[in-house]
């Protein structure tokens, strides 16, 4: 199938040089070495080609051939791929367990959609029809409940000569066919993609509507809009992948994307195991069926882990221009940003910092600028969110990755190593964390909600900074030397922190909190502020509000209410009017 | 130079250049990345390396053993054809190898024709078995609340003269499969130990083997030793043999293996080393910039799969130079690791064994091995109460070492006093006990109920009714 294009002269680790570079195309996908290793041509100097290879080199030799392929290192588009779990080049990994067992072995080569599965095809066109890229020809369950949109390639349009009835059809099989210009073309199920080629749309919309992930400090918090971009950087152990999985779990998109690039065998197997049984409360169908996984793990190879990120980003771009709103994480975008140094390394190229190649910040720009809310070819509207999982050194926020994505973000989830050593999870620290989305989402909270959402988050951050003013002084003479007033600021936040802002992942009730639960824990707390300080003025002691029972009960409503039974926080809330209504009676004469 | 094909791979007699443990070939053609070679002095010693970087009609090679004695003209380089495998057996328990895998304890060569490449080959995340069961180690520290797994890979962060190797030793002698807290104690499955120690001193090395010998577990156990005075390069292979029996044993013989590496810093110190005399460019403390990979290359050589029974558990030992836990080695490996143990300097000055410094301490897949049916139902949140409790201990100390003891609140006294009772109950234990998770979740019980009721709030208040015995108990 494909031609011997020239012969092995070097090898380093990912890295190999050839000869015959006038045969190749920069980006060209090229088979190496007599196993047929997948590698991409990244380099083209005189006649010589520098190759990254993407699976392990040990025991190739130099003259081995390089075959060409003609084609950029692309993925395939199509019905199947929900549910898959693929390698960071989207090979199978169910298929290569099956042929090679637990390990995996070099040289594998399986579709990564299945050509034998068929689906049920429901035409949208009728002959005649002028189509342009990104039309709908027809549509596919791809899942019980999720409708696979049947786009004709965005760089194809013309018109209409035949269309397949409705029937089941596997992805090969022709379901349309088009005159374009003098040719004419079929059209299968099955589209091809270069994966580092954006797919192209017609315009971009304003990001204005929150992506709802149940967790309360980022939703009420630090929202990020659909379509918009996400970092959370964070030392090891502080929280990114457990909150990347919660958002994976909760998030209100139709389809997501995760990433696992760089990262822990097992916790690809955990989401594997996990996601199946979990229930999407949107759907009733399990998460797993809107799940499409991408696992190239720390011990497997770098080049294909560079590579990985693309080819889940292109994943979420095909479901996005279906309509759909797709949301993406990536854990970690700092192994990634390694392989990209691992490679430039081999290559000797020119460092810049940390040994990060000078190009470091234009690829991480090209990465997060493939999020975004678009208009359609298709005259659909869809969005790619991206959350990208940061690993600083030492936990380090000045290092060159973590500096270059804030460039190119709008959301910043700052993990704090104290708080996850305190167990403070979501160990995010609220006082370096920022979302710049919050101005545009407050209409939506407003509509959704009836209520001011964004002067009571601002109020609720107001306090907060304060607390960390005033624990600064008590740090320095104890708490007993505030006034009573400043003292109930430390009374609520903590309710703030222990009642809103820690969240229990792992805990049924606790894991999710709708839009509402949130909007309503917000206003207890404060309204608990208002009536504690308006006592505490006229002079009653500080500890008289800290012992009160109800404060016990909203530190445990986050776990004790579910998202069902929210007419609970009208209980609470009267235990608060009863209880500080005796004190207020007390000290009002 | 001269070439001459001899039985077993091409031979290149003479070499280009020698720099520190690294020789340049020239002339041998079809040589393989990676390719194990046999160096041969102008006396005829033998010694091993493998090729780094193969360009036309050149290869760069590493020598394990340094390149001490190797001369230009009188050195022959063979070219072995394939990469490094060792010999696994099950018989290689109770057996002491070299760095590279030699037996060096005076017995023979292993019988087998079993060979397995060292460098081994990813698990495919399809192929995992998440890790569910816990191991109780009888340490209330680890099983209380940084709770060790079956197949995790849980590092002891160290710092010179800290009591690692007793922890790692206690450990390993009362591993046993956990049980519900109050199950009968059955004899546990026995776990197989794979040792590896890189350039550790002899002393270590012998505390192990006489703590193996004194438990008996000295037939389960092999030990591959590169110590202190043994060629540094060596040490990038050790660790990789040792994994190597480990899966063999896993994952073919079906058994339950315990990995302990010590000490990872001197492997990183190695590898750092071969990278500096061949010129890459450095990220961070002259580290290579694939640190991160290499050592999850043998990191995540750790877990269960579907087609066995067996397991791999590591705990890789490590050094914190300077007590600085982002050091590049303790910070790739905690990226890496499911969890860590950190061993505080305090703790360790004020006598306590062993001295786990809680906070820093983690294990990731702790969750999953506890609870209902599995420890018990109260666990997981006594575990974040006990954290919490302790992590506000540390800023009433601070607080009262601005103001005063005297001046701290009731509440806060009582934090303090929570505190040192933590300290000398719950994380303090001798060397020989060995506590029942029960006896742990007691103990914890007994320290949360110095503390108001109304502090708990991460217990729930039907776990307060049942376990709490604090002053105000009733209320
Ligand atoms: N929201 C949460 N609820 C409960 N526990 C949490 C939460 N977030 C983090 N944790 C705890 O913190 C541990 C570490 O979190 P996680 O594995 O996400 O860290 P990480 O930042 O991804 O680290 P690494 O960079 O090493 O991968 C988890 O195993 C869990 O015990
Ligand atoms: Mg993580």
């Amino acid at each position: 199938m494909s031609d011997q294009v020239g012969t092995i002269t070097w090898i380093s680790g990912p890295v190999v040089r050839a000869r015959g570079s006038r045969h190749v195309g920069m980006l060209e996908l090229v088979e190496v070495g007599a196993d047929h290793l997948v590698g991409e041509v990244i380099g083209l100097k005189g006649d010589q080609m520098t190759i990254q290879v993407y699976e392990e080199t040990a025991g190739m030799q130099t003259g081995a051939p390089i075959y060409g392929t003609g084609l950029p290192l692309s993925v395939e588009l199509g019905p199947g791929l929900i549910q898959s779990i693929y390698d960071g080049v989207q090979r199978p990994l169910p298929l290569i367990e099956q042929a090679m067992g637990s390990f995996i072995n070099r040289g594998a080569h399986f579709d990564s959609i299945s050509r034998e599965k068929k689906w049920k095809f429901t035409p949208k066109v009728k002959v005649g029809d002028a189509v342009k890229g990104g039309a709908v020809l027809g549509v596919v369950m791809e899942t019980e409940t999720f409708e696979h949109r049947v786009m004709l390639n965005p760089d194809d349009h013309g018109t209409i000569t035949w269309v397949a009835p409705v029937g089941e059809y596997t992805v090969a099989d022709p379901i349309a066919k088009l005159k374009m210009g003098k040719e004419e073309k079929t059209v299968t199920m099955l589209q091809r993609w270069p994966v580092r080629r954006a797919r192209p749309f017609t315009n971009r919309r304003p990001a204005n509507i929150p992506l709802i992930t149940g967790q309360r400090i980022l939703d009420t918090f630090f929202p990020v809009a659909k379509g918009g971009a996400a970092g959370i950087p964070g030392p090891f152990g502080s929280g990114k992948t457990v909150t990347q999985h919660s958002i994976a779990k909760w998030a209100d998109a139709e389809i997501i994307v995760y990433i696992g690039c760089g990262e822990r065998g097992n916790e690809m197997t955990e989401v594997l195991q996990e996601f199946p049984h979990l229930v999407d409360p949107r759907t009733g169908r399990p998460l797993m069926e809107r799940t499409v996984l991408i696992a190239n793990t720390s011990n497997m190879p770098v080049a294909a882990r560079e590579a990985s990120i693309y080819t889940g980003i292109t994943i979420a771009e095909y479901y996005r221009d279906m309509g759909y709103h797709v949301a993406l994480m990536a854990d970690s975008t700092s192994r990634w940003a390694e392989a990209l140094r691992e490679v430039s390394g081999r290559l000797e190229e020119m460092p810049a910092e940390e040994g990060y190649p000078a190009y470091l910040a234009g690829r991480l720009a090209e990465f997060y600028e493939r999020a975004g809310y678009v208009n359609n070819l298709n005259d659909t509207q869809g969005s790619v969110s991206i959350v990208g999982a940061v690993s600083p050194p030492g936990g380090d926020f000045s290092e060159p990755v973590t500096q270059h994505t804030k460039r190119f973000i709008r959301c910043f989830w700052a993990l704090d190593k104290s708080l996850a050593s305190a167990r403070h999870f979501p160990a995010i620290n609220w006082l370096d964390s920022y979302s710049e989305y919050l101005e545009d989402v407050g209409a939506w909270w407003r509509e959704k909600t009836g209520k001011d959402w964004l002067t009571m988050r601002n109020r609720a951050m107001e306090l907060l900074s304060e607390e960390s003013r005033l624990s600064q002084i008590v740090k320095l003479v104890g708490p007993d030397a505030l006034p009573y007033t400043e003292r109930m600021v430390l009374e609520t936040t903590r309710l703030i922190r222990e009642g809103l802002l820690q969240q229990n992942a792992t805990e049924t009730v606790d894991a999710f909190s709708s839009v509402e639960k949130q909007i309503r824990m917000l206003e207890l707390v404060l309204y608990f502020h208002e009536r504690g300080m308006a006592i505490v003025k006229r002079g009653a002691p500080i500890n008289l509000i800290h012992d009160l029972p109800v404060v016990d009960t909203i530190i445990r409503a986050k776990s004790t209410v579910t998202n069902e039974e929210l007419h609970k926080f009208d209980d609470i809330q009267k235990q608060i009017d009863q209880q500080m209504g005796q004190l207020d009676a007390e000290y009002r004469s | 130079m001269s070439e001459v094909t001899v039985q077993g791979g091409q031979e290149v007699v003479g070499v280009a250049r020698i720099e520190g443990p690294i020789l340049v070939v020239e002339g041998g053609t079809n040589v393989s990345y990676d390719e194990v070679v046999e160096i041969q002095d102008s006396r005829g010693q033998l010694r091993r390396g493998r090729v780094l970087e193969v360009g036309e009609g050149y290869a760069v090679i590493q020598a394990f053993a340094g390149s001490t004695g190797l001369s230009i003209d009188g050195t022959r380089v063979r070219f072995l054809g394939t990469t490094l495998h060792i010999p696994v057996a099950e018989e290689m328990l109770g057996r002491i190898f070299d760095g590279l895998g030699n037996p060096i304890d005076g017995g023979p060569e292993p019988l087998t024709d079993h060979y397995a490449d060292i460098n081994g080959q990813p698990i495919n995340p399809t192929a995992r078995i998440y890790p569910r069961d816990y191991i109780q180690t009888g340490i209330s520290t680890i099983d209380g609340v940084n709770t060790l797994l079956r197949g995790q890979k849980l590092p002891l962060f160290s710092g010179a003269g800290m009591p690692h190797d007793q922890l790692a030793a206690q450990i390993v002698r009362q591993a046993t499969l956990g049980k519900v807290a109050g199950a009968p104690q059955t004899e546990g499955e026995e776990f197989a130990i794979v040792f590896a120690a890189m350039g550790v001193k002899n002393d270590v090395a012998e505390y192990f083997r006489r703590s193996f010998t004194e438990s008996g577990a000295l037939t389960r156990v092999a030990m591959f030793l590169n110590l202190a005075d043994d060629p540094p390069v060596e040490r990038i292979v050790t660790p990789r043999a040792a994994l190597t029996l480990a899966e063999y044993l896993a994952y073919e013989r079906e058994m339950h293996v315990l990995v302990v590496l010590t000490d990872m810093t001197n492997y990183g110190e190695a590898l750092r080393q071969i990278s500096n005399v061949r010129g890459e460019v450095p990220s961070r403390k002259g580290y290579p910039g694939y640190l991160y990979s290499d050592l999850a290359s043998m990191y995540e050589r750790t877990g269960r799969i579907r087609t066995s029974k067996g397991s791999i558990t590591q705990i890789p030992i490590l050094t914190m130079p300077n007590d600085d836990i982002t050091h590049p080695m303790p910070d790739l490996t905690g990226y890496i690791t499911e969890g860590q143990i950190v061993l505080g300097r305090e703790l360790n000055f004020a006598g306590i064994y062993p001295p786990v410094a809680v906070l820093p301490s983690l294990s990731r897949l702790m969750k999953d091995g506890i609870g209902k049916n599995r420890t018990r139902d109260d666990h997981p949140r006594w575990g974040a109460q006990l954290y919490a409790a302790y992590a506000r201990t540390q800023d009433v100390r601070a607080l009262a070492s601005v103001i005063g003891e005297e001046e701290l609140s009731d509440v806060d006294q009582k934090y303090l006093k929570f505190g040192r009772a933590f300290e000398r109950e719950f994380v303090n234990q001798s060397f020989t006990e060995n506590r029942t998770i029960e006896r742990t979740l007691e103990i914890g019980w007994k320290l949360l109920s110095i503390l108001p009721r109304k502090e708990l709030t991460r217990v729930t208040l039907d776990e307060i009714a049942i376990y709490y015995k604090g002053d105000d108990a009733a209320n």
